[in-house]
């Protein structure tokens, strides 16, 4: 898998780099708690390390490393796992999408011997067409919702589980959820064509969530204000307010317009192989150490 | 106090006032979105089966739960009454929390009596319970039909498939658990 992973960057040009993997501060999210260590703390995501290449010239760059995430353990999670990023410059969301098609195809002939992906008992072949739909779409197909609705209540992940994941266990090939509405922008940027939405998406695998991508937010102060939002955000639910990453808010202006996008290497293993329970897919779990 | 993430499989909690145990559980949370928590839970007293989704930071009060040595008594209509073998307090179960233990009870059976707070929510017996056949048909040596079992009323009113060879008024083994004949025994 790591070797077709390599193999698939290595052909397009991309430089595989490694970052530090305990750092000062991770981007802050509302719903993502990094794993502290005795000073600093774990990433989450490799993302602002290689966001900060970006800004000095390195245009496209991966990078296959273990990030952490506090508490998050079930039959999809593990609190260590192995995350794959890449971004480019002079690219949007777009590009992206065409390189998570062409990986997949690729992974799928050299690691299942080009038989489909297998999500409980499912087969999807990444060599059909694949569905890209928005995520406003999606919400009022798949769930008869409005997604404005769902976010103002704060039902949105609780729909987004219930009733969208499920219902996307049924499509024969990936699926592109893009277009996330502005409040669930993260990093991402706004859309060119409706202010409404971000420029973010979803890759799902029989139901699996496998990645998530976007054209990067590259404005310091929009970021700045984006990071200090969820930090409210977290003290109403609660939660301590995370540090925020000064020098890469100090290095933002000089990123060109670029993409990048996470993918969880774990998943695309248990796809591979047909694996419904991530532990199937480790050699240690947590719990057996 | 449970904290959601405390959940797994076999927990027993507290909703709405009645004991529930966990008979499935997954943690589920998009890359970016919150963390939730899909469970199953079976009703400890009528066996209803809920479907619920938390989030994290929701609490629940364990469900405390006793297993107690009682004997079996005597029953009065539907209640059944059971006696502590210990403190020889009795307690009064209704037929509904009874369930299929009904069929195997004979005054005087030793079972272990499940109590949430001091109520009795169930009755587990041994696995393997001695009872009388009071009524079978006679098996006829040569019978060519083929069958290799037929009906027999146990003293407790409960009806089983046993051997043709069994005749009433003989001891057979029933296994609790599936309410099967076991075997024997002779003399």
């Amino acid at each position: 898998m790591l070797q077709s992973i390599r193999r698939f960057f290595g052909e397009r040009g991309f430089l595989e780099v490694e970052t530090p993997a305990r750092i000062p501060a991770n981007a802050p999210e509302e719903y993502i708690d990094p794993l502290p260590t005795l000073h600093w703390q774990l990433q989450t995501s490799p993302e602002i390390c290689m966001k900060r290449l970006l800004c000095r010239g390195y245009d496209k760059i991966f990078q296959i490393c273990r990030c952490w995430r506090a508490d998050e353990r079930g039959s999809k999670h593990l609190i260590e796992f192995t995350m794959l990023e890449w971004y480019r410059s002079n690219a949007d969301y777009r590009q992206l999408i065409d390189d998570c098609i062409a990986l997949l195809r690729l992974v799928s002939e050299d690691c299942a011997q080009a038989q489909p992906f297998v999500r409980f008992g499912n087969k999807i072949d990444p060599n059909g067409i694949w569905h890209i739909i928005s995520v406003q779409e999606a919400f009022s197909s798949l769930a008869q919702v409005d997604v404005f609705s769902c976010i103002k209540n704060g039902l949105f992940d609780e729909i987004l589980t219930s009733k969208i994941e499920p219902a996307l266990e049924k499509f024969k090939t990936p699926v592109i959820l893009k277009d996330y509405p502005l409040q669930l922008a993260s990093l991402a940027r706004i859309s060119q064509d409706d202010p409404e939405f971000a420029e973010r998406f979803e890759l799902y695998v029989g139901g699996l969530e496998l990645a998530n991508g976007f054209s990067e937010l590259t404005d310091p102060q929009e970021q700045r204000l984006r990071f200090e939002e969820v930090n409210r955000n977290r003290l109403k639910l609660g939660k301590p307010k995370l540090l925020l990453p000064e020098p890469f808010l100090g290095e933002l202006s000089a990123m060109p317009p670029s993409a990048g996008i996470a993918l969880g290497v774990d998943r695309l293993v248990m796809l591979t192989i047909g694996a419904d329970d991530i532990d199937q897919v480790v050699a240690f779990t947590p719990e057996s150490l | 106090m449970l904290s959601v993430a405390d959940l797994k499989k076999g927990t027993k909690l507290i909703l709405d006032g009645d004991p529930y145990i966990v008979t499935s559980f997954d943690f589920v949370k998009p890359g970016k979105g919150q963390a939730l928590y899909k469970c199953k839970m079976k009703n400890m007293i009528n066996g209803s089966t809920l479907d619920r989704t938390y989030r994290s930071g929701e609490n629940f009060e364990p469900a405390g739960m006793d297993e107690r040595d009682m004997e079996f008594l005597y029953k009065e209509g539907d209640h059944y009454t059971f006696m502590d073998q210990q403190t020889f307090e009795q307690v009064v179960m209704e037929e509904d929390a009874v369930g299929d233990a009904k069929n195997f009870l004979l005054e005087n059976t030793k079972v272990a009596v499940m109590l949430f707070g001091t109520k009795p929510i169930g009755v587990t017996l041994p696995n393997f319970i001695n009872l009388r056949v009071t009524q079978t048909d006679p098996w006829v040596k040569g019978d060519t039909s083929g069958s290799d079992s037929k009906p027999a009323t146990v003293e407790t009113g409960y009806v089983l498939r046993v051997p043709p060879f069994i005749e009433e008024g003989e001891l057979i083994v029933i296994d609790t658990r599936n309410g099967e004949y076991s075997t024997r025994i002779k003399g």
